[in-house]
């Protein structure tokens, strides 16, 4: 028994899903799949590609054509996809450790290249799968299982890094503020180019239990109260800066897309044989 | 089905009792039962916002019409 959207949309058969009680997750993935309803896309068209972590096992719940990878490679699947079938809607959905550390390289050249696939980066801050270890997004002083003494390195700002790289549209929101992540991911789809949404996420089980955050009604309320969007935040007085997390769309705008220059390449070196 | 033929259908096995619905229910409708799962406690309160649809993270809760029972 289910909604109208999940049975249209999910692999019933393999729900419920596994995820944690509380994680968001599931709340990122229904998004997803409420952006590609309301765009109206052929489920044949889409093909949604995954890495490696928590995050990672939502293609396998998605009655699309789906794609489960190695760790980190999931944009350097996608980029093969893509060049090969470029008339499919090409989605990836990865973690913060999957898309930053392990697949770091892969992000940043999907990026560079302009590439239109559609990336959702679930971050947690922490590797939840494989036990709670530290991620590049865990914040500074946060606790990890390798990190009981707090963490001394500086998180990424993944939206920003991918924006840098040469994403065409880069987004952040949360996992609470679900309409405008829904919003986003639209966006993010429609853009032809290179497109990053992250969604700021919850795990109660591993961030939550080492850094006490409380329950998950308490992360979420830690989500609502404390990101800020990006224009209200630069209004703000320096002392009022600290402690918040900033959100909103940190780039738009329209470049080249690869697939489109690599046909236009192979058309223009057939019209050389002739 | 018009949006007044609406209303809040759970599937108590897929709920895993975190609470979220619960907490963000901006007319207080839902609430968990003795065995810490979601149950509507107001149904005359709720205004099929769906607030609890687009945050539960699995899938226990949602709009719907005699259909999707």
């Amino acid at each position: 028994m289910s909604s109208t959207l999940i049975s249209n949309y999910f692999r019933e058969a393999n729900l419920p899903h596994i995820w944690c009680p509380g994680c968001s997750n599931g709340i990122v993935t229904r998004a997803l799949v409420k952006a590609i309803d309301e765009l109206g896309l052929d489920k044949n068209k889409v093909t949604v590609v995954s890495g490696i972590g928590c995050s990672s096992r939502a293609p396998g719940y998605l009655d699309f054509n789906t794609l489960h990878t190695t760790h980190g490679r999931a944009l350097a699947f996608a980029t093969g996809l893509k060049l090969a079938n470029p008339d499919l809607e090409v989605i990836v959905i990865t973690g913060d450790g999957d898309v930053s550390a392990i697949g770091g390289n892969h992000l940043i050249h999907a990026a560079r290249r302009n590439i239109n696939i559609t990336t959702i980066v679930f971050n947690n801050n922490i590797y939840g799968m494989t036990g709670g270890q530290y991620s590049p997004t865990t914040p500074t002083h946060a606790l990890g299982t390798t990190a009981p003494h707090g963490n001394i390195d500086k998180p990424f700002d993944i939206t920003q890094l991918a924006a840098a790289a040469g994403a065409t549209y880069a987004a952040r929101t949360t996992s609470y503020h679900v309409n405008q992540l829904i919003k986003y991911i639209k966006k993010g789809i429609e853009n032809k180019g290179f497109s990053l949404i992250e969604a700021a996420s919850i795990c109660p089980t591993y961030y939550g239990r080492k850094n006490k955050s409380g329950s998950a009604v308490k992360m979420m309320e830690f989500l609502r109260d404390n990101y800020i969007d990006i224009k209200a935040y630069d209004k703000l007085p320096d002392d009022k800066k600290i402690g918040k997390e900033t959100m909103g769309e940190f780039k738009e705008i329209t470049l080249p897309e690869y697939t489109d220059e690599y046909l236009r390449l192979i058309e223009n070196l057939k019209g050389a044989e002739k | 089905m018009t949006a007044k033929d609406r209303k809040v259908i759970i599937n108590k096995d897929w709920c895993k009792g975190c609470g979220i619905c619960v907490a963000f229910c901006p007319k207080n409708v839902l609430a968990l039962d003795h065995h810490d799962k979601i149950e509507v406690a107001n149904r005359d309160a709720c205004i099929l916002c769906g607030q609890c649809e687009l945050r539960c993270p699995d899938f226990a809760i949602w709009l719907g019409g005699e259909a999707d029972e």
